[in-house]
């Protein structure tokens, strides 16, 4: 289990003056998830987008294992953009699922109009994978047609029909509504247990607790904690992590 | 009002309409749609070259009168060797004028997708073309059909202005009755009526489009 898939080093990003990122250090193994929490503005975001190369960092080094060695304090090319993209599957907070597709297209748009899956193919894996997560009846379905929950398991098979080696999570369930939380979070337990790779930005405490094998806390762009959750929630050793928890579980306070 | 004139002028101006109006306002709004995406495309890249070429390509078309245009073409260029037949000057001038108005539709429409879409295209591995093809043009001409219907409909009022340079088509077939008749005020009414006619059936069918098109976005 020490097969390390993804190193990161030293990322920083700056948006104009604003170091958005100061040297984020991230590690990766095969098989495991990682949270990422932090306070809003923190750069949760920007460093997941960063492992797919949504954002390009201004300094830092990353490599995912079978994708180029990049070292951001030289121009990226796009071909290694593109090699670096291959390696992973992004599944955003507003899903982003293809508004004109209908479900079926929208998971097999990636493997056949990219990956040059043949269509048969590509339909029957997208068909197994919609029906994992059950929603093999709504294939023809149109995303509008679909409830919160279900689009964002939508935009879960879509990124596992890339059948990517890490998968990203930008806080996929909190642009949903409380009672349909559940059904996406059981989706992604079940992907854990399944061996997936994932890197989940989230303000879900119990799920990080239950399914990450380690938490970061990042704090104005900084690691300023990592550790087992259990370590993390139950013993912080930073005030700011104290702070920052006990916000979220008492927000009246 | 003389009736019989009105009525034995009525089909060859509706004619004129059909063979040459609405051909003429087809094939130049078809080229002109081609022309207007690249301008589109132009005035969104980030080569500042390339996007000055495109705003200033819509700023001459969008800041001259087109029956300037259409005379600069079929008057102007034979002076520079360049000798052209009414109806491609026409459709030369028509086809330049829709790219600079469709242009800015185009444009508007691409950048109303949101951001969003781009990023989901491009984590399913696309490139930038293939994410604008595949993905971004099909929502962005769903949002672009009501405007550039709109541009349809002045297009077809406008090519009356080829008459100017005789062209067959609705309103000089109206000019020719007109001038073996005098009656001017019967058969420019009548003109006007025909071109009624025709944006109101166009009008229709936008309206249907449009609402077919609500049902899938
Ligand atoms: N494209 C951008 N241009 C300018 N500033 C940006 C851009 N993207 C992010 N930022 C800024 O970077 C900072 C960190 O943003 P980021 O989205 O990474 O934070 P986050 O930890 O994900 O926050 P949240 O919990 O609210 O999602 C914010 O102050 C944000 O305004
Ligand atoms: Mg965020």
């Amino acid at each position: 289990m020490s097969d390390t898939l993804l190193t990161a080093r030293g990322i920083r990003k700056a948006f104009g003056d604003h170091e958005v990122l100061r040297g984020v250090d991230l590690d990766v193994r095969r098989g495991q998830v990682v949270a990422l929490i932090g306070p809003s503005g923190s750069g949760k975001t920007t460093m997941l987008r960063s492992l797919n190369g949504l954002e390009t960092p201004s300094a830092g080094t990353l490599e995912v294992s079978g994708g180029p060695a990049l070292d951001f304090s030289r121009p990226v090319t796009q071909r290694e953009r593109h090699a670096l993209r291959d390696r992973s599957a992004m599944v955003f907070q507003q899903h982003n699922l293809f508004p004109h597709m209908t479900v079926l297209q929208n998971v097999m748009e990636g493997p056949v109009q990219v990956r040059r899956v043949p269509r048969a193919q590509a339909q029957q894996r997208a068909l197994e994978l919609l029906d994992r997560v059950g929603l093999a009846d709504k294939r023809d379905a149109y995303p509008r047609q679909l409830s919160g929950g279900q689009q964002q398991r939508v935009g879960i098979v879509r990124a596992l029909a890339l059948s990517p080696d890490l998968l990203l999570f930008d806080e996929p369930t909190s642009a949903l509504d409380p009672e349909l939380v559940g059904e996406v979070l059981t989706v992604m337990k079940e992907l854990a247990e399944e061996g997936w790779t994932m890197v989940v930005v989230t303000h879900e405490l119990s799920f990080a607790r239950a399914v990450a094998d380690e938490v970061l806390f990042l704090d104005g762009g900084v690691v300023l904690e990592r550790g087992a959750p259990a370590q993390i929630f139950s013993a912080p050793r930073e005030e700011r992590t104290r702070q920052f928890l006990h916000r979220l579980l008492n927000p009246l306070d | 009002m003389n009736w019989e004139l009105f009525a034995s002028s009525f089909w060859p101006i509706v004619l004129g309409g059909l063979k040459g109006t609405i051909p003429l306002a087809l094939v130049s709004f078809a080229i002109g749609l081609v022309l207007a995406l690249g301008v589109a495309l132009l005035r969104l890249s980030k080569n500042p070259l390339l996007a000055w070429l495109g705003r200033a390509y819509v700023s001459v078309i969008r800041g001259t009168p087109l029956l300037v245009q259409l005379f600069v073409i079929f008057y102007g260029l034979p002076s520079l060797g360049v000798t052209i037949d009414p109806w491609p000057s026409a459709v030369v001038a028509f086809s330049l004028n829709v790219g600079g108005y469709a242009a800015e539709v185009i444009r508007a429409a691409i950048l109303s997708v949101p951001q969003g879409q781009w990023e989901a295209a491009y984590t399913v591995g696309m490139s930038r073309t293939r994410a604008l093809r595949r993905i971004v043009l099909p929502q962005a001409a769903r949002v672009s059909v009501p405007p550039l219907s709109n541009t349809f409909i002045s297009l077809v009022k406008d090519t009356s202005l080829a008459s100017l340079i005789l062209v067959a088509e609705a309103f000089r077939q109206a000019q020719v009755i007109a001038s073996a008749t005098f009656d001017y005020m019967l058969l420019y009414l009548e003109a006007a009526l025909v071109y009624w006619l025709f944006c109101t059936v166009l009008s229709f069918a936008q309206t249907r489009l449009e609402r077919r098109l609500e049902r899938y976005v």
